[in-house]
């Protein structure tokens, strides 16, 4: 198989054949290529489909900036859209197709919208589709979807993997072009902790693409001798195929590393792209220009591009773009491609300049004044027309034209943190102005174009920043090279002919839409921005935005630098999803916690139930169980008969010391702890200094200054950081010294009237845990098991004689087993969070559902805990009139007064002659749990008046659920209202 | 201490510690350490410093380090605050002892089952930090602590040798996905 | 962002979390006439200003430090850090 444009030289490795295929045509290509040089060299120009005329296009550029050639890579779940073929990098299988047609990329069906481009110019969203209002989501917008568009989603899972990473340094060098390199080299010399990170696979920026000499030898040989000293200094990282993608606050960089995209498949483990964190004391903008074009009628024939990228093509990848070719520039670095494919015995057709005192070319026809008006050959460029100096018109038949509208500074980062950026008359281009504090712009970034003056720049840049770290560099000795002087002559766009010129090739964007807006009265940059979409494409307008606004400045009679130009955001090229997502995905989307119980509870082939980061088992399924209520039911009926364990460890545990920790407690919870007696439990109730409800709890006294108070499972964090805020903000001379122990005790809880037999089992003899050694609410440090610590706890939560008990959580395991055999004897069960909850709703406990931010004291009916005597945090806030209405909601409970019926959390209390309305609304249900001990349905809800209405009969409505059920108030004590079972 | 009758797990929840080792890396579950926090008690600040050097051997550690003449090390963890580890074996009751020792001085809690360890050893350690957390772990010094988020679970870095050999301390509850964070960096890097 | 903690140098703004104005710090006496009022404006009035302001961040991914934080909210410079608990003592907080 024959590349028939391969020319010889260039950067590639000819002993590589590497094989890939286009829309299904094989084709051969080498190490070293990329799609788009690849395509050149085996004579296809045509690559895509424009995003809203489908006008047949090819690659406008050699890099990332490219607007048209943009390709589906792969196939499966690894088919990946809208990659640029200009920085794909060819390997040996390579898949790709182009997008955006149908049913062929040569015969593209929906070309007709270019037919009726009159009706989608710009603003065509906002006048075209304004009626009628419905027909906008159900037709209008999905038919511009599918006929406008990009790649499409392969819908399939990923199959790869995507890292993230953090990276410290020094100075961070973006870009390896002569500017950064030269920083590299200086920065690297002195010893500074250096990245050097740039986009491209080959460190050397336009050293590889340009003939340039460097001393004696090639720019492109320089670039390979610094990167190999830069590689051999270990306080140097050099991260090619690396896009910093943008600038944040405080020396915060944010980078893509391509890892694999150059492989057909990641190797084992390995990710596909790492997104890198980098923290840079210093950092050196080195990144460079971008050529930009020159508008014309039909500028966006395949085989027309830029005339660097040409170049670039023939020179870097030896791949010629055409057979015969011109140029049309309005500044002397456009002629280097007509003497570049000379030297090299292309046949140069014409160079157009539009200049009339540009410098001479031999070897081809010059036309001085000149400008291309038209360019002919839909799928691929035929000849362009030309008018002359003098006014007449001349047919040149090319079939590849490189156009150089002059070049653009890559400021892109330095306006990530909103600098804006200044128009400097005699570059013809923005300069930046405001780059972010510790940021440095060095070379063509900085509007410095010559070669040299760029190698010094890089290098002193880096000097001057060395100092800021202190250290000591010394500029290198630099190659002499090229120093031309930029000569520029600004040409915006050519007026000639009626056809459309284009700015925006990615959004198909043209000079006509500008001057539409212009006429509309869309004048700022801004809006001429949103108007026209000009610059809103995944390019983010790096070639056109400043012909359009340039344009808008000729439109309203002001310069460029009072028009003013819109400023860039991250990320400099696109990033895929996956790699914001990182490793976080599925399973692994958080951490999961897990219980001392777990294994043991796992092996019972336990049903578990995610509760923040925990994973907690919710009910435990024996043999012949088909329907989680029947183990639900078991194991509430079982524990409320004789015993039943339950792993508490979630609920967070926090050690409370020190001389004024009581003092503290007082302080923080609503109810007093001051004379709480060591080896006693009470319950704490915590307000927000809002008087709404924080969380409850219970804390156990251990010594005079040691108590060890619990949360809720899911307020542990908050209520710890809560903690540390009043003990360091609001009263940092209290002797408190607080640390969370959540992690350090397995706990469980052990209900039931046999409870005491259970544990006497475990418990060493010597601890009494008699009703009258060890009453309700006792705490103590005791042994268990022949002599191990552990802590027991005489508290309840289900309204059974309970304990909780605890050991170091590497006995948890252990203990659960323990206990479970000891239970044999009393057909102990283990019970699940499903248990956990019917039993405490059964009781009337308020939890999570009555805690839930809204709340007060006197809503749970626990006003009388607020201590008045005291200061602590909320109790000043409660008292106020809005929070203590006569009609406030308060706990109640509720039964179906069908018993055979079902009620719905979130269901809203109705009087039964009473319209369901909002303003009928009398509260809403809470928790709904089937009680198996009552044999029906029970729940707890708040009820405007609720203490004072037990015995009316209501309706539980929820439109929602679609359900509707006559219920009655109630206490929300069902069972043992007295309290005697925990007593006893 | 007592001979009784429930048997230990590890963090990851084998009977022996796990170890993973790869060709210039091991990651290595560690339940050989026993911890407790100290904290200095208000006012009692001279006395407290006094008993640390006495426990140490050498002054407690100022921010960010890790001190100890012997087997048992004092960690700083926050402002007045530390850690302080010991072999398990010879110190399981390490927070009673500590209670005892800086009597009324300090509010001591056992930590010993709060936190998993994995001790990470080997030249490519550096690497696989990157991938875990924004620590600069390459530049920490020997004998250097900081704690920090890894995979959204926080926890201590601590600096053993640097770039050889460092100990990672995480929430007991989350680790097998520690663990997990761990040996995916690992496979990722090497 | 970075914090450049008082006491552990700089850090990134990820292992904190943001609270709100320090003006937190200054909770009234509960025994003061008018004391709901007084709680009231403590609680809910606070200005919210284009420029520099100082807001109480707390290091959990670190050592716990509640810290008061001085930064520019429309530039993001952060002139000053300092230990919320030294503040507090300053501001005459104490037991």
């Amino acid at each position: 198989m024959t590349q028939p444009n391969r020319i010889t030289g260039g950067l590639i490795d000819r002993a590589q054949t590497l094989n890939f295929q286009f829309d299904g045509t094989s084709f051969q290509g080498h190490a070293g290529d990329t799609l788009a040089s690849a395509l050149l060299a085996n004579g296809v120009r045509l690559m895509g489909r424009s995003f809203k005329y489908h006008r047949p296009r090819g690659p406008l550029t050699a890099g990332s900036e490219e607007p048209n050639a943009l390709v589906e890579l792969r196939s499966g779940g690894r088919r990946e859209p809208n990659t640029r073929a200009t920085t794909v990098e060819l390997f040996d299988g390579l898949e790709a197709r182009s997008q955006n047609r149908w049913p062929s990329l040569a015969f593209d069906v929906m070309g007709v919208n270019d037919l009726l481009s009159p009706f989608f110019a710009a603003g065509f969203y906002y006048k075209t589709f304004m009626w009628p209002k419905a027909f906008w989501e159900k037709f209008y917008e999905p038919m511009i979807r599918r006929a406008a568009g990009l790649g499409s989603l392969t819908g399939e899972p990923d199959p790869d993997s995507y890292d993230k990473g953090f990276l410290h340094c020094d100075l961070l060098i973006i870009g390896a072009g002569p500017s950064g390199l030269s920083a590299a080299l200086t920065a690297g010399r002195a010893g500074a902790r250096v990245i050097l990170a740039d986009e491209d696979f080959r460190p050397g920026g336009r050293l590889n693409a340009e003939t340039f000499i460097l001393g004696d030898e090639a720019g492109a040989h320089w670039a390979a001798m610094v990167t190999e000293e830069l590689r051999s200094l270990p306080n140097v990282r050099l991260m090619t195929r690396t896009t910093v993608i943008g600038a944040f606050d405080h020396g915060i960089f944010g980078a893509l590393e391509r890892v694999s995209d150059h492989i057909a498949a990641p190797e084992a483990g390995k990710p596909r792209q790492i997104l890198w964190r980098i923290y840079a004391k210093r950092s050196l903008l080195c990144a460079g220009a971008t050529e930009r074009s020159i508008a014309f009628q039909n500028n966006d024939r395949p085989g027309i591009m830029l005339a660097s990228a040409l170049r670039s093509y023939v020179n870097r990848w030896a791949a010629l773009p055409g057979q015969s070719v011109a140029v049309f520039t309005n500044n002397d670095d456009g002629l280097r491609t007509a003497t570049d494919l000379i030297a090299k015995g292309v046949r140069v057709a014409a160079v157009i300049d539009s200049r009339s005192d540009g410098p001479n070319v031999q070897g081809t026809e010059l036309f001085r004044g000149a400008s291309v008006v038209d360019a002919a050959g839909r799928q691929g460029i035929r000849a362009v027309t030309v008018r002359l100096a003098d006014g007449t018109r001349r047919t040149i038949e090319c079939d590849a034209l490189g156009v150089s509208g002059g070049w653009n500074p890559n400021i892109h980062l330095t306006c990530h943190q909103r600098g804006r950026p200044r128009w400097d008359a005699d570059l013809a281009a923005f300069v930046p102005s405001e780059p972010p504090v510790g940021m440095t712009v060095c070379g063509a970034a900085n509007g410095v174009f010559s070669t040299s003056a760029a190698l010094r720049s890089g290098a002193e840049m880096a000097v001057t920043v060395l100092s800021d770290l202190d250290l000591t560099g010394t500029i290198p000795d630099l190659p002499k090279a090229e120093d031309a002087a930029t000569r520029i002559s600004p040409l915006w766009h050519v007026p000639d002919g009626g056809g459309r010129a284009w700015l925006d090739q990615q959004n198909d964007v043209t000079v006509k839409d500008v001057k539409l807006a212009h006429q509309e009265g869309y004048r700022s940059v801004e809006h001429l921005k949103r108007y026209t979409t000009l610059g809103m494409a995944t390019d983010q307008g790096k070639n056109s935005n400043l012909g359009g606004l340039a344009i808008m400045a000729e439109l309203t009679g002001k310069t460029i630098a009072e028009t003013g130009t819109t400023i860039y955001r991250p990320p400099y090229t696109p990033v895929p999803i996956a790699a914001f997502a990182g490793r976080s995905t599925g399973k692994e989307f958080r951490p999961t916690r897990l219980t001392p119980s777990h294994k043991w509870a796992a092996e019972q082939g336990a049903v578990f139930v995610e509760v923040g980061m925990w994973l907690r088992a919710q009910w435990f399924p024996k043999p012949g169980e088909t329907h989680w209520r029947q183990s639900v039911d078991r194991e509430v009926l079982a524990t409320r008969k004789s015993v039943g364990i339950c792993d508490v460890t979630t609920l967070g545990k926090i050690d409370v010391q020190g001389t004024d920790a009581a003092e503290f407690l007082n302080r923080i919870y609503a109810n007093a702890f001051g004379k709480l007696a060591v080896g006693k439990v009470r319950y704490g109730l915590m307000l927000r200094e809002d008087g709404m409800v924080m969380d409850d709890g219970t804390t156990a006294r251990l010594a005079e200054d040691h108590f060890v108070t619990t949360t809720t499972t899911a307020n542990a964090v908050g209520v710890y950081r809560h903690m540390e805020f009043c003990r360091q903000c609001l009263w940092p001379d209290l002797d408190v010294q607080i640390i969370s122990t959540t992690e350090a005790w397995a706990q469980f809880s052990v209900a039931g009237p046999s409870a005491r037999n259970l544990l006497r089992k475990i418990v060493d003899p010597e601890h009494n845990i008699s009703n009258e050694a060890f009453p309700y609410m006792a705490c103590g440090e005791i042994t268990i098991c022949g002599g191990l610590r552990a802590r027991l706890f005489r508290i309840s939560f289900s309204g059974e004689l309970a304990y909780e008990i605890a050991v170091p959580t590497r006995y948890g395991d252990g203990l659960i087993r323990a206990m479970v055999a000891a239970g044999q004897e009393f057909d102990a069960v283990v019970y699940g969070t499903e248990a956990l909850g019917v039993m405490r709703i059964e009781k009337g406990h308020a939890a999570g559902n009555e805690l839930n931010g809204t709340t007060t004291a006197l809503n749970l009916g626990m006003a009388g805990m607020i201590s008045k005597k005291k200061d602590s945090i909320g109790s000043v806030l409660s008292e106020r009139e809005g929070l203590n209405q006569p009609d406030a909601l308060n706990l109640v409970g509720f039964r179906p007064l069908d018993r055979s019926a079902t009620i719905v959390t979130g269901s809203h209390f109705m009087k039964s002659e009473d319209e369901a309305n909002a303003r009928n609304d009398q509260g809403y249900m809470t928790s709904v749990a089937y009680s198996p001990n009552l044999g029906h349905y029970v729940g707890l809800g708040l009820l405007k008046s609720g203490r004072s209405r037990i015995g009316e009969k209501l309706r539980a409505v929820n439109p929602l659920a679609n359900s509707e059920t006559e219920v009655e108030v109630v206490s929300a004590h069902f069972i043992d209202p007295e309290g005697e079972r925990l007593r006893g | 201490m007592a001979e009784h009758r429930l048997k230990a797990v590890t963090a990851l929840g084998g009977t022996e510690p796990r170890i993973d080792s790869f060709d210039v890396l091991t990651i290595s579950e560690n339940a050989e350490m026993a911890l407790a926090s100290l904290a200095c008690r208000n006012g009692r600040q001279a006395e407290f410093l006094k008993q640390g050097k006495k426990l140490l051997g050498c002054d407690l550690p100022e921010a960010g380090a890790i001190a100890g003449k012997g087997v048992v090390k004092a960690i700083w963890i926050g402002p007045d605050q530390w850690f302080v580890e010991a072999p398990f074996e010879t110190h399981e009751d390490i927070a009673r002892h500590l209670a005892a020792a800086f009597s009324g001085t300090a509010s001591v809690t056992e930590q010993t089952d709060a936190w998993v360890r994995f001790d990470i050893e080997g030249p490519a350690t550096g690497s696989v930090f990157e991938r875990l957390c924004a620590l600069d772990v390459g530049r920490m010094a020997s004998g250097s602590a900081a704690r920090t988020a890894i995979e959204h679970l926080g926890c201590f870095v601590l600096c053993r040798e640097a770039g050889i050999r460092y100990t990672v301390l995480g929430p007991r509850s989350g680790a097998a996905s520690l663990h997990h964070a761990l040996m995916t960096a690992a496979r990722s890097v090497l | 962002m970075i914090i450049n903690h008082p006491i552990l140098g700089p850090r990134d703004a990820q292992e904190f979390v943001y609270l709100g104005d320090a003006g937190l710090i200054d909770r009234p006496d509960w025994q003061q006439e008018n004391a709901v009022d007084a709680f009231y404006d403590y609680l809910y009035l606070r200005d919210n200003p284009a420029g520099e302001h100082r807001e109480l961040w707390y290091h959990e991914q670190g050592d716990r430090s509640w810290l008061v934080v001085t930064r520019n909210t429309v530039t993001h410079e952060i002139s000053k850090v300092e230990l919320a608990r030294d503040v507090a003592r300053a501001r005459g907080r104490g037991r």
